[in-house]
């Protein structure tokens, strides 16, 4: 009689989570596999604009970015906004070439599809966008996008 | 006779879960920020020569002007921004009503231009103001005459109605006032 336990009444209803610590790691793993790791640093920042009229890029490989924005590092690189091509800083000049060279990179059969996306911050100045868009007019690269958050402009 | 007691019980793992979780979301916000949406816009190409200027008819072209306190006049009046769909549309779809407004779809142009010293964040506003006035128009023609919504339509109806709505936005080289 004393094999007899109250034992089945004592046990309480927890699942066992020792497969807990496997199933996070497969999660992560996944999310590092699956999402693009960044490739180039970014010195400036790029607080973007929000917009309703959004579209979705479909094929991000056949976009070239251009980041405009104040730098994020002050003491080296001063307040007033930079064009960040790549992984570099580059003058107005040089979007030109920059764009040029990306263009010429893609087989000759997608150029025409390839666009350039501006991402710029908030409180750049129309006058250094305004270079940026000319000088992509000079490179023929007339494909254009403004990067930018999608939400409804009307409530700020 | 002591029963040996029950060995430690194990940790509690069930807060791994939570962790779980709030990594997951943590990644699938932060992913989420990456810049693959935004304004499409098709840049005008540069001409040789300077015959960028075309006359048209005043009344045809809306007048857009933005200073670089970021302030909007529209045909010479002072705008609020939420006030520049609606006024944008009027133009688009006046067919000659008003004497101001443009004669027809085809001919209607806005015309942009902003300062040197305007934001780029009031510059996008106005843009997408803009766009959602020409994106308007176009979805309330693709129900009136097709009766579906400008998605799901065919690729060739998609055709018919930005041909009877196309975007004209015409930038002039932004004024000096503001720059800094």
């Amino acid at each position: 009689m004393a094999k007899f336990r109250k034992n089945k009444g004592d046990r309480s209803l927890t699942i066992n989570t020792s497969s807990l610590p496997d199933i996070v790691f497969m999660l992560l793993f996944f999310f590092m596999v699956a999402t693009k790791m960044r490739d180039k640093e970014l010195m400036v920042k790029t607080s973007l604009p929000t917009a309703s009229e959004v579209e979705r890029v479909e094929k991000k490989s056949w976009v070239n970015y251009i980041l405009v924005g104040p730098p994020l590092n002050v003491e080296r690189d001063g307040t007033a906004p930079r064009i960040q091509l790549d992984d570099k800083y580059g003058s107005v000049e040089e979007v030109g070439e920059f764009i040029v060279l990306k263009i010429h990179e893609q087989p000759e059969a997608i150029r025409d599809y390839l666009t350039t996306a501006i991402k710029a911050d908030k409180t750049v100045r129309m006058g250094l966008i305004t270079d940026i868009k000319q000088e992509l007019r000079n490179a023929n690269a007339l494909k254009l996008l403004y990067s930018s958050l999608e939400g409804d402009v009307r409530d700020e | 006779m002591a029963r040996k007691k029950r060995s430690i019980p194990e940790i509690n793992a069930g807060s791994m879960a939570d962790i779980a979780f709030l990594l997951l979301v943590f990644f699938l916000v932060t992913t989420q920020m990456d810049s693959s949406k935004g304004i499409r816009v098709r840049l005008p190409p540069k001409l040789e020569l300077e015959q960028e200027r075309t006359i048209q008819h005043k009344r045809d072209v809306l007048e857009v002007l933005v200073n670089a306190n970021d302030q909007l006049l529209v045909e010479n009046k002072i705008t609020q921004i939420n006030e520049l769909t609606a006024i944008t549309k009027k133009h688009l779809t006046n067919e000659g009503v008003l004497p101001n407004f443009a004669s027809s779809s085809l001919k209607a142009i806005v015309s942009l231009q902003n300062d040197r010293g305007t934001h780029y964040n009031r510059y996008l506003q106005v843009y997408n103001e803009l766009k959602r006035a020409y994106n308007e128009v176009r979805e309330e023609y693709a129900q009136a005459r097709f009766g579906k919504a400008y998605s799901a339509l065919s690729a060739s109806d998609k055709k018919t109605v930005d041909d009877k709505y196309p975007i004209k936005i015409s930038e002039a080289e932004p004024t000096g006032f503001g720059e800094e």
